[in-house]
């Protein structure tokens, strides 16, 4: 079986962002990116699954602009087998292309498994996974924190964070799993591995490769920075703090 | 033209989330001409439809979709579901909660309908203008839906007021309908099998709609101290969170984390012990009304969104606190 995973380039979780003044977006330029922290989870788990013997191959895809070959060669280092970039240039594409070109990927590859980080931390969408099982009409566990696999039953169970608790499903193979954070920790890309990710292969196509249409049904007006939360003050004892939320809050 | 709002229920009744996602409804589309659809079997189905068909002078419509399989949550079901009931009722929105439910459900029905949805919408500005948060909270997306198929998308409860139930008005009461399931193919419904769900029981208010939320983190430094914070909640009539750290360290189960990637709240008051004040923790309480941060340390992030700080030792402030403070009533 082959688990093919998705990953995004994003603005490092580190980096405090910055609103562009012409209220156009965010600041991307001179800012560190990254593999979206989800996506590496994701990553890891296909990768523990092929090395308990329940995969033979890793495959990392990525869909965004020439430098997501950079986020694909960490997928490579972390020990991805092979990469393919799907080359949409500089402009933000939307979740229902990605799940469109990813449906178009996973028709060429045939994966037993699609692993996806239930969100990305830029735009926040959590929708991809859900959208590409839809278009694919494969089973979904979403927001995954456990995952095992059953190779003779073809199934996969998955223990999912849900509002009330943990909720556990059996998927039938394939299947599209997205990514909570306590399913893994992700592994650090050794120098060895890193050089060894220089000679791998990245595959490039481009949308019209693989016959997608990008559907730009949602516009971006305007990124604004959210508003500031009044200073509040420090109060010195367990009584005055008492009596502000008495007297000055009136919520007691 | 009317929206339609895919509900959850719990004990024959609208759960309180999919109530804001009625307010947000209705905050669409001023016609009063919301449809509510349920789904599930038996009972307690049917009980929670009388409920959603006079929960809102804005329902004009509950549509009852009555079957064994749409019992458990499961996506591919719902989503097909949503599919049939669009096609069946051409809604100009579809709305529902971004819960988990909701977020689970909604962008793979989307999927189906060929829409882009909008996720976590904090403002409804006009029909198709919404506000939404990016970068878990330091970015404010404004975004136009300029699509031809019906405006999807999930809403977050704490950013729309519950719309009270008034139960005097009978004659108010919506027109119940089942959905008509006989295109409604099990056999093509990709496999997947609901399981179980493990969940904790407890007296106290859920985290999601508490008045009043206490919250501990890594500072508590074990479950057993968690125990003084619960105890603080009981005097309070309050609903327990934790952060990620406090999660991840074991000390207390993973739905009661609150952060951009547990449960957003939004209460009244909110008290956070121990708390450092991660990013990533702001944006799951930084509309809550009140906020106070009790740490020992004085550079701790979370004073900076405090309206009442306190620099103290948590293990002697809460105890005082539960002498102190007044019973609930």
């Amino acid at each position: 079986m082959k688990v093919m995973v998705a990953v995004k380039r994003v603005v490092d979780y580190a980096v405090k962002i910055r609103v562009k003044p012409d209220k156009s977006g965010v600041e991307t330029s001179n800012v560190k990116m990254s593999m979206n922290p989800f996506c590496e989870i994701a990553l890891e788990e296909a990768l523990r699954i092929r090395e308990a013997g329940a995969a033979a191959e890793v495959v990392a895809v990525s869909v965004g602009p020439a430098q997501c070959v950079d986020t694909l060669r960490t997928a490579l280092a972390m020990g991805a087998d092979r990469a393919v970039h799907v080359d949409v240039g500089a402009a933000p594409v939307l979740p229902l292309s990605v799940a469109k070109i990813l449906k178009a990927l996973v028709q060429v590859e045939q994966p037993g498994l699609l692993i996806l980080g239930k969100q990305a931390i830029d735009d926040d969408c959590n929708q991809t996974g859900q959208m590409v099982a839809g278009l694919l009409r494969w089973p979904q566990g979403t927001f995954a924190s456990k995952v095992v696999l059953d190779k003779e039953k073809q199934e996969a169970t998955v223990e999912r964070e849900v509002d009330g608790g943990i909720e556990t499903l059996s998927l039938d193979l394939p299947a599209v799993i997205t990514t909570d954070l306590r399913l893994n920790q992700p592994r650090y890309a050794t120098l060895p591995n890193i050089m060894k990710a220089k000679s791998k292969v990245i595959k490039k196509v481009t949308p019209a490769d693989l016959n997608v249409e990008l559907k730009p049904d949602l516009e971006v007006v305007q990124v604004t920075e959210p508003p500031k939360r009044k200073a509040g003050v420090i109060v010195s004892s367990v009584d005055e703090l008492i009596d502000k939320l008495k007297n000055e809050a009136h919520i007691l | 033209v009317s929206t339609l709002v895919l509900a959850e229920h719990e004990g024959g009744m609208v759960k309180q989330s999919s109530l804001s996602a009625v307010a947000a409804a209705s905050a669409v589309n001023k016609e009063k001409s919301v449809t509510v659809l349920l789904g599930g079997s038996g009972l307690a189905l049917h009980k929670a439809a009388s409920h959603a068909a006079s929960c809102h002078p804005s329902v004009s419509q509950v549509l009852v979709a009555d079957a064994d399989i749409l019992v458990h949550p499961l996506a591919e079901t719902w989503a097909e579901l949503v599919n049939l009931v669009q096609h069946q009722g051409n809604y100009s929105h579809i709305i529902t909660t971004s819960n988990s439910f909701g977020k689970n459900v909604l962008p793979r029905a989307a999927a189906l309908l060929d829409v882009s949805p909008v996720t976590d919408v904090v403002e409804i500005s006009e029909p198709h203008l919404f506000i939404r948060p990016i970068y878990a909270g330091n970015a404010l997306c404004t975004i136009r839906y300029a699509g031809k198929g019906p405006c999807m998308m999930t809403i977050r409860s704490t950013s729309f007021t519950l719309p009270s139930c008034s139960t005097e008005t009978k004659s108010d009461e919506a027109p119940i309908s089942q959905v008509d399931l006989s295109s409604f193919d099990e056999g093509s419904i990709p496999k997947s099998r609901w399981l179980k769900l493990v969940s904790q029981e407890s007296e106290r208010p859920d985290l999601g709609n508490a008045r009043i939320v206490v919250t501990g983190g890594r500072g508590l430094k074990s479950a057993e101290n968690f125990k003084l914070l619960e105890k603080l909640a009981e005097k309070l009539g309050a609903a327990v969170g934790a952060t990620r750290a406090a999660v991840d360290a074991g000390f207390v189960p993973n739905d009661l984390q609150v952060g951009q990637t547990g449960k957003i709240v939004a209460p009244e008051l909110y008290m956070a012990f121990g708390v450092s004040g991660a990013i990533q923790h702001l944006a799951g309480m930084r509309d809550s009304k009140v906020i106070v941060a009790v740490n020992k340390d004085a550079d701790a992030p979370i004073f900076q969104v405090a309206d009442y700080g306190l620099v103290a030792d948590l293990f002697e402030v809460i105890p005082e606190l539960i002498e102190k403070l007044p019973d609930k009533k």
